[in-house]
């Protein structure tokens, strides 16, 4: 692009070019607005900001370091692979790093009651942990199907006080989880607020969570300096709606000579058709959730079912941003199939004692790929962008392991 | 002057209030919906509501959430909606018909392609729940080309300037959403809607349907003293639920009830 300095989006309504937007019902129309307005608010206000970067600072032990995985590698034999570890926040993934905003902004609105859809479940972990440090009630939706994969998590969102509801139409995965929050805020619209988790949904849903998730690629953009005194090559990131990945990335925009690479979940592989990746897969733009972006679907404009390994990237959907990046050319998107995220999986275990989660072993695989064919100097930064410890059922399961 | 207008013209003169079903098309079963249609005119509907399944139906209650998966079940899509409207128009050149659904269906199909093949249908209005004003020009405008009525959704935290926008848009009639919340929700609360009334209309040259928490023939009578239009929706997707079975007797004798007491208003 040949306008990187101007980079100045979305626009007042919420566009990315063609994509983002405004696409709800009428009745949470002014409830969006008075968020927008709130949060333009809120982010020039010292105070505020102040409290968010303090919160961020002693409540979720940020920054998180960069970390060089070196014997990894080594055994690739290329690319020098370094990790910022998003996984070392409290609560154990970026999401928290969002909560603790939108929270701080529910409590400036006066709202008492805070609701979250999860798929994974690191999202509705990091709600329920905020809801409980603010003092808020928490109503978490999540796919019946995620519920029964990500055990560990719905029983730790409930532990820190939160309602899980398990929600049993369409799919059952996040989508489904979504649909069912959105039916809540426009039922409770005047006591709730609506804590979304990834970088997608109505304006101003997508610029919102990458303003706060933007710490991620900022951080990095000091720290990588200091310990290789230059940037990275490449930044690469796991996408499913994104919010780790355009936190990583948004910084990175402007800066020449760095690629940026998102990676979305290929289930059994783009070619089958079993996956969850509309940029990869070239799916046609599409409006779901509020917000016109690339999305799966079939010629009739009916959402179809997506798969993957990992809850957290089985969505149809990407956050408007991440189409715009695309569709400019300023960011590649891949796709890497389940088997190669268990391997990478299993690899950064074997190699530097780190259990990843699956939605990061979807970057990590693909940082693998391509250190393999790189020059030993060069350097890729992955998001690791949350812990494993969630996923153990799942990848025991898929490995043949009794637990 | 669209079909709509006319109706409602006409209704207007004789001193009556519109009386507007929904259904969704393709529930329970495809077969069933051109037969239903025609049951909900013999009941003494004047507009018909016609649902267009979707696979993620965000503000839809569970009633209608079900309907909609019992239809794609059963492979509706949008065309075949379109075509179901088209049989209807061989034997009822009179009800309009309002497409009621979800922005991305018509955006797979493209706005123009949508208009053409909707108007051939015979489909008089289209109201898509996630196509608010701020996104609504482009469409709004091809439709209107196409002689198709754009209906938009009003709802109590709608503030006067949105008000004012939308009857920049708006044409045929306008759907009050009567309470905060999904379809098939409580029953509503007839003198708070009365208020909001009367405050959309300082605003609104077009007739105003209210809908949601609609589910009896008393309620229905009481939002006819305020409104212009009662729209009834779950409460008749509730007897498609209960199966095929003397349906449209019972479409029919329901809404008979219905139209009954709406005109001792």
């Amino acid at each position: 692009m040949n306008d990187k300095a101007c980079y100045n989006l979305p626009d007042e309504q919420g566009h990315f070019g063609i994509f983002g937007g405004i696409y709800v019902a009428e009745t949470l129309i002014p409830a969006l607005d008075e968020l927008r307005v709130e949060f333009e608010k809120a982010i020039v206000d010292p105070k505020f900001m102040a409290e968010y970067r303090s919160e961020l600072k002693h409540y979720v032990g940020r920054p998180s370091p960069i970390y060089h995985a070196k014997r990894w590698s080594e055994e690739l034999g290329g690319a020098q692979i370094y990790l910022k570890r998003e996984d070392l926040n409290h609560t154990g993934a970026h999401k928290v790093n969002n909560t603790i905003g939108q929270a701080l902004l529910a409590r400036r609105m006066g709202k008492k009651r805070v609701i979250a859809e999860t798929g994974a479940g690191q999202h509705g972990v990091a709600s329920a942990t905020v809801a409980a440090r603010y003092g808020m009630e928490c109503v978490v939706y999540m796919g019946a199907e995620d519920v029964a994969r990500q055990a560990p998590n719905v029983f730790r969102i409930k532990l820190l006080g939160a309602t899980v509801v398990p929600v049993e139409s369409g799919s059952k995965t996040l989508k489904d989880a979504m649909n069912e929050a959105m039916r809540d805020w426009v039922t409770n619209i005047d006591s709730t607020y609506y804590i979304i988790g990834t970088a997608a949904g109505p304006h101003p849903y997508p610029k919102l969570v990458r303003e706060f998730q933007k710490i991620i690629g900022e951080e990095c953009k000091t720290q990588i300096v200091e310990m290789i005194g230059r940037q990275p090559d490449a930044v690469i990131a796991c996408v499913g709606g994104g919010s780790n990945a355009i936190g990583m990335f948004y910084p990175y925009i402007e800066v020449e000579g760095v690629r940026i690479i998102g990676v979305e979940a290929g289930g059994d592989g783009v070619e089958t058709g079993r996956h969850a990746a509309p940029l990869t897969s070239n799916a046609k733009p599409g409006v779901l959730h509020g917000q016109r972006s690339f999305l799966m679907q079939d010629e009739n404009g009916l959402i179809v079912e997506t798969h993957s390994i990992s809850a957290g990237l089985d969505y149809p959907g990407v956050g408007p941003e991440h189409s715009y990046l695309k569709d400019i050319g300023r960011a590649e998107y891949v796709a890497i199939n389940d088997d190669e995220a268990l391997a990478a999986f299993h690899d950064l275990c074997k190699y530097e004692g780190i259990i990843p989660a699956l939605e990061s072993s979807h970057a990590l695989a693909q940082a693998a790929k391509m250190a393999k064919t790189m020059k030993k100097d060069e350097v890729l930064l992955v998001c690791l962008s949350g812990r494993g410890d969630k996923d153990i059922p799942t990848v025991a399961k898929m490995s043949g392991i009794q637990l | 002057m669209s079909r709509i207008q006319s109706t409602l013209d006409a209704l207007k003169a004789a001193g009556r209030k519109a009386l507007i079903p929904f259904i969704t098309a393709g529930d329970p079963h495809p077969d069933a919906t051109v037969a239903a249609m025609h049951a909900l005119v013999a009941g003494g509907a004047d507009i018909i509501e016609l649902g267009v399944p979707f696979s993620d139906p965000m503000a839809d209650g569970p009633v209608i959430q079900r309907a909609s998966e019992r239809a794609l079940a059963h492979g509706m899509t949008l065309r075949r909606v379109l075509a179901m409207v088209a049989e209807f128009r061989k034997t009822d050149a009179k009800t309009p018909v309002v497409l009621m659904g979800y922005a991305n269906p018509v955006e797979a199909m493209g706005y123009t392609e949508f208009a053409i093949a909707a108007r051939d249908a015979g489909v008089d209005g289209v109201l898509t729940v996630d196509l608010p004003p701020e996104e609504a020009e482009e469409c709004a405008g091809v439709l209107k080309a196409h002689g198709i009525d754009l209906i938009f959704l009003l709802a109590p935290t709608t503030s006067a300037e949105r008000v004012a926008h939308v009857a920049r848009l708006a044409s045929g009639y306008v759907y009050y959403v009567s309470l905060k919340g999904v379809t098939g929700a409580a029953n509503l609360d007839t003198a708070n809607v009365a208020e909001r009334l009367a405050i959309l209309r300082e605003h609104l040259a077009v007739p105003i349907g209210v809908g949601f928490g609609i589910r009896d023939a008393e309620t229905a009578a009481k939002v006819a003293r305020i409104a212009d239009a009662v729209v009834i929706g779950s409460r008749l997707v509730q007897e498609m639920e209960a199966g095929a079975a003397g349906l449209n007797e019972r479409l029919s004798t329901f809404l008979t009830g219905v139209r009954q007491a709406m005109d001792q208003v």
